[in-house]
């Protein structure tokens, strides 16, 4: 008898690679990044705010890569990040600084600065515009030319930099208790692993890179059954945060020594949710608690529902497992369940003939090879 | 856009931070330290704490194995080799006695390790008491208080169920006298090996992102009773029908004409040498 070597495995993958190309390539046509950059903006969104990795340019690739599951796009750009240094940590973003592009409240008809719309999918009618099948790059640049001729961007005074916070307005009136700002040094949640009970900075770190699916499902179950809670959404904008970072070479930094280092365009929604309290006096009186949801892009069913984990999770202690912090936080990332579920692909032969010596043993019959249940 | 990886993909700062974990298991043997654990370009699930240990404490000279349940050439294990071929450069060996790390999914070879070598098993589930205790902030309470009742109660009801504890893969153990801890899924067959190993033996689980280890000579004990003991799966009068190894983990094949139970080495690598060694003679 010569040599014995066992192999298999390494062609096996070697011609299932190939096959993926083949499937992505089969057609003909090469999808350009460019072209994912610029015509799948909510995609990028979704996949940049999963990640934790703001970059437009990365996102269409990893989307061009993973033939455009959200799922595998995540999945690259997460493995990506692993291999990034954190050279720097941005200041202090405050939301009220948004360069806004929409915002809307639930809550009044009429707010300081006024509703504004801006893009959005809500009052689009479903139906399948055939015309865009024909479009053309010429068209479009057409049309983006009248568009701004017409004043399409925008020419009315108001200062979209410098918009007040709805909540704001609750906060002086007394309708919401007034709290100051936690400065603490955020938890990371990419740096110490989570621990239980977890810090509120460490909770909106996992929600906001939830995926968006398990995030907008959970919320909708406190919404729905669990808790049957039904918020008001106090204020919903979306629109560009200035970012900078502190000199590194100077020990101390003033206001002004920072560097820009470009923006980040986000979500960010405050819901408000009724709840009794009891005053000074012992009297039971009704104030609005707020749930905060913020996530990179424009992704407003996420900023929502995760506003809505988050007022769960903040109340905490409840019959409900949607107020665990637990259950919601260990199962919505992207990577993870994915992950673990398709894992389930891998042989299990070994732990299955350990069960199985179990199982037999349980049953006491002797012979392993007659019975053929 | 070209961009190169690092050496063992991580920047530097990342191993760093893993090994510090890592130091800190081996202190405390059985013990799960939490880390930051990165994502990787293979899936959670399929090895990823594993191969954070393994990219970590991987060196220029290194030799590596890897094997996915008892295979050299399993997808799995070749994908994970690969990966970490591609990002180091180093050498690897299908061989038990050359490796220097050996990565192995569910179980411990056949061939005995020795004191340089470094045995990294990936982790589904590290949490031993999970079974019966969902919450991860009880079941650490358990542990720092040392209270083990409900593990010894799960196996207790498992006799009164089943007449012999009915545990599969994945038996827990008792280390160091001190910690029960989960030995990842591998067969019960393999939990006397974790007992004064000559190799250390680290454990990652990198959903759950723990990190945990059976330091070289090491009290490692399966639970039981003295009256019900542990028990390993048994291949009474079977023995591998390539090279005829017994008192090894044989894993179970079914011929597709006769519907018969066909037996052979799970250890791949150990049947070839076997079978080398007898054709050499």
């Amino acid at each position: 008898m010569g040599y014995v070597a066992v192999k298999g495995g390494t062609l096996a993958i070697e011609e299932s690679l190939k096959r993926l190309k083949y499937e992505r390539l089969k057609k003909g046509v090469v999808v350009d990044c460019q072209r994912i950059e610029s015509g799948m903006r909510c995609l990028i969104d979704q996949v940049m705010s999963e990640s934790s990795l703001y970059n437009e340019t990365l996102a269409a690739l990893a989307i061009k890569q993973a033939e455009g599951s959200p799922e595998e796009a995540v999945f690259l750009m997460r493995a990506y990040r692993s291999t990034l240094p954190r050279n720097h940590y941005s200041r202090v973003v405050e939301p009220e600084d948004m360069m806004v592009e929409r915002r809307i409240s639930a809550s009044f008809k009429d707010i300081p600065g006024g509703q504004i719309l801006g893009a959005a999918n809500d009052y689009t009618h479903r139906l399948l515009d055939f015309n865009l099948s024909e479009e053309s790059d010429e068209e479009a640049i057409n049309w983006v030319c009248d568009y701004v001729l017409e004043g399409g961007e925008g020419n009315d005074r108001t200062d979209l930099a410098n918009l007040p916070k709805v909540v704001d307005y609750l906060r002086e009136n007394g309708l919401m208790s007034v709290c100051d700002n936690d400065n603490h040094e955020p938890d990371d949640v990419t740096k110490e692993s989570l621990q239980f009970p977890a810090s509120r900075s460490e909770r909106l770190q996992i929600l906001t890179r939830g995926q968006t699916g398990a995030v907008t499902s959970l919320g909708y179950v406190a919404l729905r059954s669990f808790g049957a809670l039904h918020p008001t959404v106090g204020e919903l904008r979306m629109g560009n945060l200035p970012l900078y970072v502190d000199n590194p070479f100077n020990e101390q930094n003033e206001k002004d020594d920072g560097y820009y280092i470009g923006e980040i365009k986000v979500t960010e929604v405050e819901t408000l949710f009724p709840e009794d309290i009891q005053n000074i006096n012992g009297e039971k009186e009704i104030e609005f608690k707020l749930g905060y949801g913020l996530c990179y892009g424009q992704n407003e069913t996420k900023a929502i529902a995760m506003s809505i984990l988050d007022h769960c999770l903040e109340v905490g202690e409840s019959e409900h497992a949607i107020n665990d912090e637990e259950f919601v936080l260990l199962h919505i990332d992207s990577v993870e369940s994915p992950g673990f579920i398709s894992h389930l692909k891998l042989p299990h032969y070994v732990t299955f003939q350990s069960k199985l010596d179990s199982v037999r043993q349980s049953k006491k019959e002797p012979a392993l090879n007659q019975g053929k249940e | 856009m070209k961009i190169e990886y690092n050496f063992a993909f991580f920047d530097e700062g990342s191993k760093r931070e893993i090994r510090r974990a890592t130091l800190k298991a081996i202190a405390i043997p059985g013990y799960q330290v939490p880390f930051a654990s990165r994502e990787m370009p293979i899936a959670r699930g399929w090895g990823t704490g594993g191969l954070q240990l393994t990219l970590s404490l991987v060196g220029k000279e290194d030799i590596l194995k890897v094997i996915d349940q008892g295979s050299d050439e399993s997808v799995n294990a070749v994908n994970i080799k690969k990966l970490i071929a591609l990002t180091t450069g180093i050498v690897v060996t299908d061989e038990t006695t050359e490796a220097t790390i050996i990565q192995s999914r569910h179980r411990i070879p056949e061939t005995p390790l020795q004191e340089d070598q470094i045995l990294v098993l990936q982790v589904p589930i590290p949490e031993p008491l999970r079974y019966y205790e969902p919450s991860e902030y009880e079941t650490k309470k358990l542990h720092a208080e040392h209270e083990y009742s409900g593990a010894w109660l799960m196996l207790f009801e498992q006799i009164v169920n089943y007449g012999a504890m009915s545990t599969g893969a994945d038996h827990p153990v008792m280390v160091h006298s001190r910690y029960v801890m989960a030995p990842s899924p591998i067969p019960r067959f393999d939990n006397p090996k974790l007992n004064q190993n000559k190799a250390l033996i680290l454990l990652g689980a990198g959903r759950e992102k723990k990190v945990y280890a059976v330091p070289p000579y090491t009290k490692v004990a399966s639970l039981d009773f003295a009256d019900y003991p542990f028990r390993v799966e048994t291949f009474q009068d079977k023995c591998c029908r390539l090279c005829g190894a017994k008192d090894v983990f044989l894993d179970e094949l079914l011929n597709d004409i006769t519907g018969e139970a066909l037996y052979q080495c799970n250890d791949t690598s150990y049947c070839l040498q076997r079978m080398n060694g007898i054709s050499k003679e």
